[in-house]
Order: C-alpha cells, then structure tokens, then sequence
C-alpha cells in the first residue's frame, strides 16, 4: 500500500502542477489535466480494492469504519468536482479540481495513520 | 431562489471554489460525527459539538450552492461564532474535551481551513459588487 500511495503522491503533485499553469493562464482545465484526473481515479480505484483485501484480511486493531469511509470517500471526491467544475468555464473552474487533488493526499495519510493502529 | 438575468448567484466563479470546500468540509464533519455518536459517551461534548459542525456546513454549503445569501450569511456567522468559541472553550476547560471535536484548538485538524474559511464566506457575501443580502 506503501507503494501505491507514494505512486498517488507523484500523480498528485504532477496533476496539481498541471492545474496551476492552467489557472495561472486563466482558462478551463487542459486535455493532460483531464487524463492526469483520470490516471488519478484509476489509482484511487486499485487503493480501493487493495485495502479492501487488507481489511478483509486480519486487521486487528484498525477501526474498520472509518478506513472503508475515506476509501469509498476518495473514491467519490474527483467524479463530483469534475461535474461540479464542468459548468464554470474559467479559472474557478479549474481552481475546483486543485482543490479535490489537493485533498487526496489527506485522505493518504488518514488511511496511513489509520492502519497503523494495527497489531 | 429565482435566476435574474445578469444576477451572480452565489455559487459561480470564485463560489465554485467556495462551495466545494464546504461540502468537503461538510463531507469531512458528517462522517467524522457520525462516526462519534457511535461511541458518544466517551466524551459527549465534543462529540456534540462535531455534529453541530456538520450540521453547519451542510446548511451552508447548501445556502451558497443555491444562492440563498441571508441562509448562507446566517450559517457562516454561526460557524465564526461556533470555531471561536469552541475554539477557545476546548483550551480553557480541556476537562469537558477528552478526545477533540472538530472546531477543538481553531480547527487544528483540518490544517486550520475551519477558522479561516468563515472569514473568506462573509468576504464573498459582503464584499462591495455582491448583490445585497435580501432582509425578509
């Protein structure tokens, strides 16, 4: 998972980079932002069911709850800003998914501290 | 709400912004809260006070999403009011505050965003080209 998380990292400050310019050059996010948003949800996708197998695995100790809440939850935080984002065709916009991306690597280290309550 | 023709509904250009960090927030707080009632007798107060903040950023993310200015101005009053005074309560009596609440030291679990964010809402609906807050 470790791995993965540093791989979304990467992704997230590549895509977050991307936003910038766009917003820097006031205009609605670019064709290579959309395809970094895809790539993202793609990875947010294989988390998902990586620390579904580890949960359903042995994970005592870890509060079960909430480690499904932020993987379901970052599953859903790119789809509603991109629908959320789509009607404002200016930097705004754009400004929208910076701040869904910029969330993801929260919800990374929730996840980290949460699983390392396991014993 | 009616859409004027020309009129700027509280929820477009820099409100976009504005709204989706509410609704993470309001997101973040109802499933925080939640969470909380499941084991609220460890420490009632500042799990209260959690689903007190969600309910806050649920109405005011709704109030901007959709325009309705004197709702939205009213919960973002409510919640400067709830973060200062939770705030401070959570560092004078820490004996009513075993585990944290989500407005607990300022909002210091979400990097701060909670006690700044009412300052930037009441910018947006008070600044001098926003359409007047309609009194009923």
């Amino acid at each position: 998972m470790t791995v993965l998380a540093w791989g979304l990292g990467v992704l997230v400050v590549l895509v977050a980079g991307v936003l910038i310019v766009d917003i820097v050059r006031d205009r609605h996010s670019s064709n290579l932002a959309f395809w970094g948003l895809v790539a993202l949800e793609a990875g947010l996708l294989v988390q998902f069911v990586w620390g579904l197998v580890l949960v359903i695995d042995d994970h005592t100790g870890v509060p079960v709850l909430p480690y499904l809440g932020y993987l379901i939850g970052a599953l859903f935080i790119l789809p509603i800003a991109f629908l959320w984002s789509a009607s404002e065709k200016s930097r705004s916009g754009t400004a929208v998914l910076l701040v869904a991306v910029l969330v993801l690597p929260v919800l990374s280290v929730r996840l980290h501290d949460l699983w390392s309550t396991h014993v | 709400m009616s859409e004027v023709a020309g009129r700027r509904s509280t929820a477009d250009g820099f409100g976009r912004v504005l709204v989706f960090v509410y609704g993470v927030l309001a997101f973040a707080a109802t499933g925080r809260a939640t969470f909380e009632l499941t084991k609220f007798s460890d420490a009632p107060v500042p799990y209260a006070l959690s689903a007190l903040a969600a309910l806050v950023y649920i109405v005011a993310t709704w109030a901007l999403a959709t325009d309705r200015r004197s709702v939205a101005l009213a919960a973002i009053l409510f919640e400067l009011a709830g973060v200062l005074a939770v705030g401070i309560t959570s560092l004078v009596a820490t004996d009513k505050f075993p585990d944290a609440s989500v407005w607990s030291d300022f909002g210091v679990g979400y990097g701060f965003v909670p006690l700044v964010l009412p300052f930037v809402g009441l910018w947006w609906l008070l600044r001098p080209d926003a359409e007047p807050v309609e009194t009923q």
